[in-house]
């Protein structure tokens, strides 16, 4: 064991080198390059306080919260039966479906978030089609506003989706399925009561993967909301490139890190795969 | 006929491969009926179409006297014990055992009494709260048998239970599923590649190869009647000497006359039958005749309540001789030759 711990700490020594390099030093020397703007710790609590409650901070943390859990509980509606269908497909046709899939990953978020624009746009495609048709009378406001936010983002995060509550379903031992429907149960009893509880281990690790990558989120919202549609990842910039409030900015980068962190922990322990079974 | 199960002309293909040929069986209510093959010979594929989980291609499949061959695995109305054990891992055992049950929506309080019911006749009260991971093969074996009979079904399907328990265990659990059978009087659908315990256990055996029914009939009468070479070697040990046409008759290695109890080969050229232990052996020069024939002890193994001789015969012939260790015999040790003997009816001429 020791050497073969030994042996895996060399492997991943250039990762975590990286790692420490570019995120870690960066942001302890960012945090406590802040910090020292104050002299006392009281002050750094008042200070603390005046950022966190002020009004736009609370406000976009809320944004940031219910946007996030708005889009995680998207992908997961329109992701849990693309896995299922991914998951049962054979040859060709789960290699095109997995294409579908992860090609997008392929591309950068900024050039589908411009892709997403032209079709929801005023005059995009979407709206031609539904002003065409004659099912709508005047353009649909399809973006900038949270309409436009949680597309994008929904899209976006989809894969991450998919492809947790994927890996989930292919471990279900299609025996007991098969068990459950020789016991006499129809194919929603058997869907309800033996696959959505083989799967639920997927759900909370899809459910916090793709929430714990919402709440980070700041292209989209930032090109494809509206004014109101504050999340807290761009509140963050603003402080560091405008208004150059860099203590603000790590209260907040706190508070997202502490969010993120947490749901972390709790997805190590559901990702186990000695924990799936209940 | 609640209970009776039949098999008409059933037949299964996939794609250009038939698995299932023309098989027909009829069992009566309260039977325990065991399919028995190597695998690939189709006995899972039949119990499938037997269960619903495979349509057959041509023939019909009945239950109780109704045809089931369209009606999907929830409309039959089957126990049924899976290889694996099939236990549901995120429910404990009292709601494993509780499932036939309640989905079909049985009230709360008969689910109770059902479940106790069947967990005390396969000996896991107490265990209620435990969830499959915590149990033992054995253990996790009950719960899968009590599940199959908490409904009180008129027939049970089982594909190979015992399969991954180990040889005492296995003894235990084949006579505790034959005794709760014959309590509920349930008809029981056994699958298994072992033919001891098809023989331990069945009322009727069907041996199946290559899609087919070989031969079907009590443990005894296929055992000691086979009607071909698979059969005969498939259910234990067999010698299959090769027997040749001499004008109307048949010889043995050597020339020897043979008079055997059944069989008519039409062919030159055929297979004397006759199980190792209907074979007796005797000192060299012991009465000559009909199915005796001289040879040379080549090994002898001492199995306790056996004595297993291995005997070269004319043209090299091998044949296996178990003798009894029964009190007072001699021992003949290798080199030794001996003369080997059995009765006609003990043997039987099959097609090579």
């Amino acid at each position: 064991m020791p050497i073969r711990t030994q042996g895996a700490l060399l492997l991943l020594l250039p990762s975590l080198l990286l790692l420490a390099a570019l995120f870690l030093i960066p942001i302890a020397w960012f945090l406590f390059g802040s910090m020292q703007e104050f002299a006392t710790w009281s002050e750094l609590v008042e200070e603390a306080e005046a950022v966190l409650f002020s009004g736009g901070v609370g406000r976009s943390l809320v944004n940031t919260g219910w946007i996030g859990a708005v889009v995680t509980l998207l992908a997961l509606v329109i992701g849990y039966p693309m896995s299922y269908v991914l998951s049962r497909a054979r040859g060709l046709a789960f290699t095109a479906i997995l294409l579908c899939i992860v090609l997008p990953y392929f591309t950068s978020t900024i050039v589908r978030t411009y892709a997403w624009m032209v079709l929801l746009g005023r005059n995009g495609l979407i709206n031609q089609i539904l002003l065409g048709l004659g099912i709508v009378e005047e353009p649909l406001q399809l973006l900038y506003n949270r309409l436009g936010v949680v597309i994008g983002m929904t899209y976006v995060l989809l894969p991450y989706m998919v492809l947790t509550l994927y890996a989930a379903m292919k471990a279900v031992d299609h025996r007991l399925l098969q068990a459950a429907e020789g016991m006499g149960a129809t194919p929603a009893q058997v869907f309800r009561r033996v696959f959505v509880p083989l799967t639920m281990h997927g759900v909370v690790a899809g459910v916090l993967i793709t929430f714990i990558l919402a709440i980070g989120f700041f292209v989209t919202p930032a090109l494809m909301g509206g004014p109101s549609d504050v999340m807290i990842a761009m509140l963050i910039e603003r402080e560091v490139e405008i208004t150059q409030n860099w203590p603000a900015a790590a209260m907040m980068t706190v508070v997202l890190l502490a969010v993120t962190l947490t749901l972390y922990a709790v997805y190590s322990r559901f990702a186990e795969p000695g924990e799936a079974a209940r | 006929m609640e209970g009776a199960v039949a098999l008409e002309g059933v037949t299964k293909r996939y794609g250009s491969e038939t698995v299932v040929s023309d098989v027909s069986l009829t069992i009566p209510p309260g039977e325990f009926f065991t399919l028995l093959g190597p695998s690939g010979s189709g006995k899972t594929t039949t119990l499938s179409m037997l269960a619903g989980f495979v349509t057959a291609d041509a023939g019909r499949v009945m239950l109780n006297g109704q045809d089931m061959t369209h009606v999907p695995p929830r409309g039959r109305g089957l126990g049924m014990v899976f290889q694996n054990y099939a236990i549901f891992p995120h429910l404990d055992v009292a709601e494993n055992v509780a499932f036939p049950l309640s989905v079909k929506g049985a009230p709360k309080a008969e689910i109770q009494a059902r479940v106790t019911e069947a967990l005390a006749m396969v000996k896991l009260t107490g265990f209620e709260r435990r969830y499959a991971r915590q149990l033992s093969g054995g253990q996790q074996q009950r719960v899968a048998l009590a599940r199959a009979i908490v409904a009180h079904p008129r027939v049970v399907l089982m594909d190979e239970p015992l399969g991954a328990l180990d040889k005492n265990l296995r003894y235990h659990m084949q006579v505790e599923i034959k005794e709760i059978s014959r309590r509920l009087g349930t008809t029981v659908i056994y699958v298994t590649h072992d033919q001891e315990e098809a023989l331990t256990m069945s009322d009727r055996i069907a041996i199946m190869n290559h899609g087919r029914i070989a031969q079907m009939g009590p443990p005894r009468e296929v055992y000691e009647r086979p009607d071909s070479t698979f059969v005969a070697a498939f259910l234990g040990e067999a010698n299959l000497l090769v027997a040749r046409r001499d004008g109307d008759r048949f010889a043995g290695p050597g020339g020897m006359p043979i008079q055997a109890g059944v069989g008519r080969v039409e062919a030159a050229e055929g297979r004397l039958f006759v199980r190792p232990e209907k074979v007796s052996i005797a000192g060299a020069g012991a009465g000559a005749g009909p199915n005796s024939l001289p040879g040379r002890v080549r090994h002898a193994s001492f199995l306790g309540n056996v004595v297993r001789y291995e005997v070269e015969v004319a043209e090299g012939a091998l044949v296996l001789c178990d003798a009894a260790n029964a009190a007072g015999i001699t021992l003949h040790p290798p080199g030794e030759a001996v003369q080997l003997s059995w009765r006609a009816e003990d043997s039987r001429l099959l097609a090579a």
